[in-house]
């Protein structure tokens, strides 16, 4: 994936040469395409180890009665794939895509602070490792789902301290992360590049990136007080010394609602870079999809407890927390209804990064539908702990959050090798996966309205029929991604032949990284540009 | 064969629509016995169509959009790319909406709260894993666990789940309330956080350890409604149903007083064959130590001991029942065990070879018990104490027999 070219460049002082050679350039490297494609190629290998835990669970799902696991390693696969998904996969992909793209965005010739961008990606394998290495420990990985409730979490075996370890060494690499967006952003545009004319990527990385620094210690001290109520006798959270069980899913939900928006944000913001260019369009409403993500990642902060309508809430707290909640629906339809007139009267071709930014805004749409719906709280009553609430966000970071990190690398891809990616198997791989993730993830509403709880490894006959044709579209869905593998492969090889510095048809027009060659020099931007480009905003 | 049957069936149905005969699943949420569940039900559907109605106009616009206005067709891009009206509309019309879905959605949650005036009260323990149910007004009080079938089908794979009636959905005792009576719920739990949920009823509620929670129903229809744990509770959160079994007033108040009479009477103590006691031995088993120690006897290594070979388990029986009945920092103790029960188990665990154990002994319900304990048990030394003390079984007095284990 990597664009390995020395730019011999007469302009350029001695110092300021190509990549070092051998396997030190990637330990060392402060390069921002470096340690971008670091953490794509990271985020790609753990989508497919998270991967794996998710065709564990379907395949002990496709059938009642318990076939291959026992099922206290069923709620570790349960935990561990969302924790290695989210923490391993989607976050370090956008962040991958940040550091690759920002800088070429905003012409910028680097991140603002390349040493800490290089530890911040050690400090992220060293995390996702540790994480990882619980599997093996005595007592199994952590089994009490990604949330970490306690007191079912402190049942934990030797695990425990190395999960909770892990999540803080996870947190200061997304700390770092943030800050480095932010100071990029803040001090390295090119003149002329004002806030309001930066491409909507870069300002839903922003936003993202104040999310993350709001929320990381939040989480880190939830886990931390964990990890005293376990070792140092303090009772945050025991009853019995005057804690309060439910004082931690307060605190869990404060960070772990913005989380899901970490990962949703720049979603958006990929797919109001990749649309207006196949639709030949700017982007309609520039500005109230700037102030729609402000709103959404406003509204993130003040709507925690509906994941927690049923633990016990006071009457007030219930209906607050529901009109919060519905309010989020209208600044996330603003966005939708702004990138279906973006398409309205366009000229629009369908390459695969746009195939797959569609399916995204339809899919992304289905799954706010039921978010919706979970939002009215005495229904929630219902849904709550159900499949119901499994299809849900399921759509909202498979054919939403994965789709759109898939049409990224489709559009990028070109730019950072300098060569075509097979368009035939593209659409192939964009086919194969728009149809079985919705057989996999759609029949899981019928279970959830049914009465099938999530997180069991084993249920009544009734719900067989839909376990299995979700377990089916499962194993189609996961194999197909293999696909994506082969083409980036592929495409580094040389794919199906060189690009322009353009790549796709008027495409300097919406973004200064399609001013500069294909494959992009190993830097950009040491002088900064002169003309910004300005296709996607209101221009009279 | 009949798996790649089920499969296609599977996949037909998911190509015609979804239209089906079979009367096994739903495809929408469970409608339920009560006016609440019925009105949640309404709200459900009321939201399920304004949201299909936005989707129709949305995805009709962008599919449209998409056939018409392609490069290949010709068509030139317009370049307009903002419109301070449509962005007015499109943000009022669905604030609109969603104040028009808030206005049932408050008058719900307000009734859900009523638990005022309620004619009865149930207080639920949530247990790692089972559900604990008493009685407030009547003290009727008893463990509801996964009924045997289920509980033994799911640990021997070579078992077919198709062949259990209601598998993983029934219970051992069933929750039993009259119908037409409001009835207030109380929930917590003595361990982690669990769940409790009957999808007829219209909702769950959270048990929470160290705080109690409320919830109310009112079933008009006598039935028998079957639902889940719905809180991730550890190991075998899969395996701990519930079922509520509503009857009419009057076949209630029966089920009360014959519940009543055999809380009081104390436990069995009629000598047993050696057959049946192994056999009931097994469903206590079941019951009380599956969970932990597995069906083969074996534990979890890392977890839980094993009781195959177990030194405790074949050695000393006394010191093995004050073992059981004492529990360990780690293991709950079973005082509440009865004599019967505590003997059937223990000559399970020893002899049974499901566990792997053989030391060719039996133990009869009076051994379980201390002269202490008779005294207790039947305080006017009536019959049953007697014919105990008669067969010369009953280990002399709690002191003695400590003293015995110690040694």
């Amino acid at each position: 994936m990597s664009a390995v070219v020395a730019e011999h460049d007469d302009h350029h002082d001695h110092h300021d040469h190509g990549p070092e050679k051998g396997i030190l350039r990637w330990v060392f490297t402060t390069n921002h395409k470096d340690i971008g494609t670091l953490y794509l190629v990271f985020a790609l290998v753990m989508f497919f180890v998270g991967g794996t835990m998710a065709l564990i669970i379907r395949a002990e799902l496709f059938e009642p009665g318990l076939q291959f696991v026992d099922p206290n390693f069923f709620n570790s696969m349960t935990t561990m794939h969302a924790l290695v998904m989210v923490f391993g996969a989607v976050m370090p992909a956008f962040v991958g895509l940040a550091n690759w793209m920002i800088p070429m965005m905003v012409g910028a010739p680097d991140m603002a602070l390349p040493r800490m961008n290089n530890m911040s990606f050690w400090m992220l394998v060293a995390g996702v490792l540790l994480l990882a290495s619980t599997l093996f420990m005595e007592g199994g990985a952590p089994a009490s789902g990604w949330t970490l409730y306690p007191p079912l979490v402190l049942q934990t075996g030797k695990a425990f301290p190395f999960a909770i370890f892990s999540v803080h060494l996870l947190g200061v690499s997304s700390i770092m992360g943030a800050i480095n967006v932010i100071a990029t952003i803040f001090n390295m545009r090119a003149p002329g590049m004002t806030l309001m004319k930066m491409p909507l990527f870069v300002w839903t990385w922003l936003i993202t990136a104040f999310l993350l620094i709001a929320i990381m210690p939040v989480f880190a001290g939830a886990v931390t007080m964990l990890l005293t109520d376990k070792f140092f006798a303090t009772s945050f959270f025991d009853a019995a010394g005057g804690g309060d069980p439910v004082l931690y899913q307060h605190i869990f939900w404060f960070f772990g609602h913005p989380e899901v928006y970490v990962m949703i944000l720049p979603t958006f913001g990929v797919a109001s870079t990749i649309i207006p260019v196949f639709a030949r369009k700017p982007l309609f409403g520039y500005a109230s999809m700037v102030y729609a993500t402000g709103a959404i990642a406003f509204l993130s902060f003040i709507v925690w407890a509906h994941h927690m309508f049923t633990v016990g809430l006071p009457i007030a707290g219930e209906l607050y927390f529901m009109y919060a909640t519905m309010l989020i629906a209208i600044p996330t339809g603003v966005k939708v209804f702004n990138w279906t007139a973006t398409m309205w009267k366009g000229a629009m071709t369908f390459e695969t990064p746009m195939l797959f930014s569609i399916a995204f805004v339809v899919l992304f749409t289905m799954g706010g539908f039921t978010g919706l719906m979970m939002s009215v709280a005495p229904v929630d009553f219902q849904y709550h702990d159900t499949y119901f609430i499994v299809a849900h966000f399921h759509y909202t970071l498979v054919p939403a959050s994965i789709f759109i990190l898939m049409a990224a690398g489709y559009y990028w891809l070109p730019k950072w090798t300098g060569n075509m990616y097979n368009e035939k198997i593209g659409q192939l791989h964009f086919w194969l996966s728009a149809i079985s993730v919705n057989i996999l993830f759609f029949p899981q509403h019928f279970l959830g309205l049914a009465g099938m709880p999530r997180r069991i490894p084993d249920y009544a006959i009734q719900f067989a029929d839909w376990n299995m044709v979700s377990s089916v579209g499962a194993f189609i869905y996961g194999f197909s991604q293999l696909l994506f593998v082969y083409i980036v492969i592929d495409t580094i090889r040389g794919g199906t032949g060189k690009v322009t510095a353009e790549v796709w048809e008027d495409a300097a027009k919406h973004g200064l990284e399609w001013t500069v060659p294909s494959p992009a020099p190993y830097h950009t931007f040491s002088t900064p540009p002169t003309i910004i480009p300005t296709e996607h905003i209101v221009d009279h | 064969m009949k798996k790649t049957k089920q499969l296609l069936a599977c996949s037909v149905l998911l190509a015609s629509g979804l239209e089906s005969a079979h009367a096994d699943y739903t495809l929408n949420l469970v409608k339920g016995v009560t006016q609440l569940s019925h009105r949640l039900y309404d709200l459900h559907m009321l939201i399920l169509w304004v949201c299909v109605a936005i989707g129709v106009g949305v995805f009709g616009t962008m599919f449209y959009s998409i056939y018409h206005h392609r490069k290949s067709k010709g068509h030139q891009a317009a370049q307009f790319h903002e419109s301070t009206t449509v962005e007015i509309i499109w943000t009022i019309i669905p604030t609109l909406i969603l104040i028009g879905m808030a206005v049932p959605a408050t008058y719900a949650v307000m009734d859900i709260d009523k638990v005022e005036e309620s004619e009865m009260s149930i207080k639920v323990t949530g247990k790692q894993w089972y559900w604990d149910y008493e009685y407030l007004d009547n003290g009727i009080h008893f463990e509801s666990h996964l009924d045997e079938a289920s509980e033994k089908t799911h640990r021997v794979s070579t078992m077919d789940p198709r062949s259990v009636p209601n598998y993983l959905l029934n219970v051992d005792k069933p929750l039993v309330i009259p119908t037409k009576t409001k009835i207030r719920f109380l929930f917590t739990s003595s361990d982690v956080i669990h769940s409790w949920w009957v999808p007829d009823l219209g909702w769950k509620k959270d048990a929470n350890p160290g705080f109690v929670n409320e919830a109310w129903t009112y079933v008009e229809k006598p039935g028998t409604y079957r639902g889940q744990c719905t809180e991730l509770c550890g190991r075998d959160h899969g395996f701990m149903p519930v079922v509520v079994i509503a009857m009419e007033q009057e076949q209630y108040d029966a089920w009360v007083k014959t519940t009543l009479e055999k809380q009081s009477q104390g436990p069995d103590l009629s000598k047993q064959s050696r057959a049946s006691l192994l056999a009931k031995g097994e469903s206590v088993y079941l019951k009380n130590c599956v969970a932990c120690h597995q069906i083969d006897g074996k534990g979890i290594s890392g977890w839980y001991p094993a009781l195959r070979d177990s030194g405790k388990v074949i050695g000393n029986v006394d010191q093995l029942i004050g073992f059981v009945q004492a529990g360990t920092s780690k293991m709950p103790a079973f005082k509440k065990l009865p004599a019967n029960e505590l003997a059937e188990l223990v000559t399970y665990i020893r002899n049974s070879a499901d566990i792997g154990n053989n030391v060719n002994d039996e133990f009869q319900p009076c051994q379980a018990l201390t002269l202490d304990d008779l005294d207790e048990l039947f305080p006017d030394n009536d019959d049953a104490g007697q014919q105990c003390k008669e067969h010369g079984e009953v280990k002399p007095t709690a002191k003695t027999a400590s003293a015995a284990a110690g040694s």
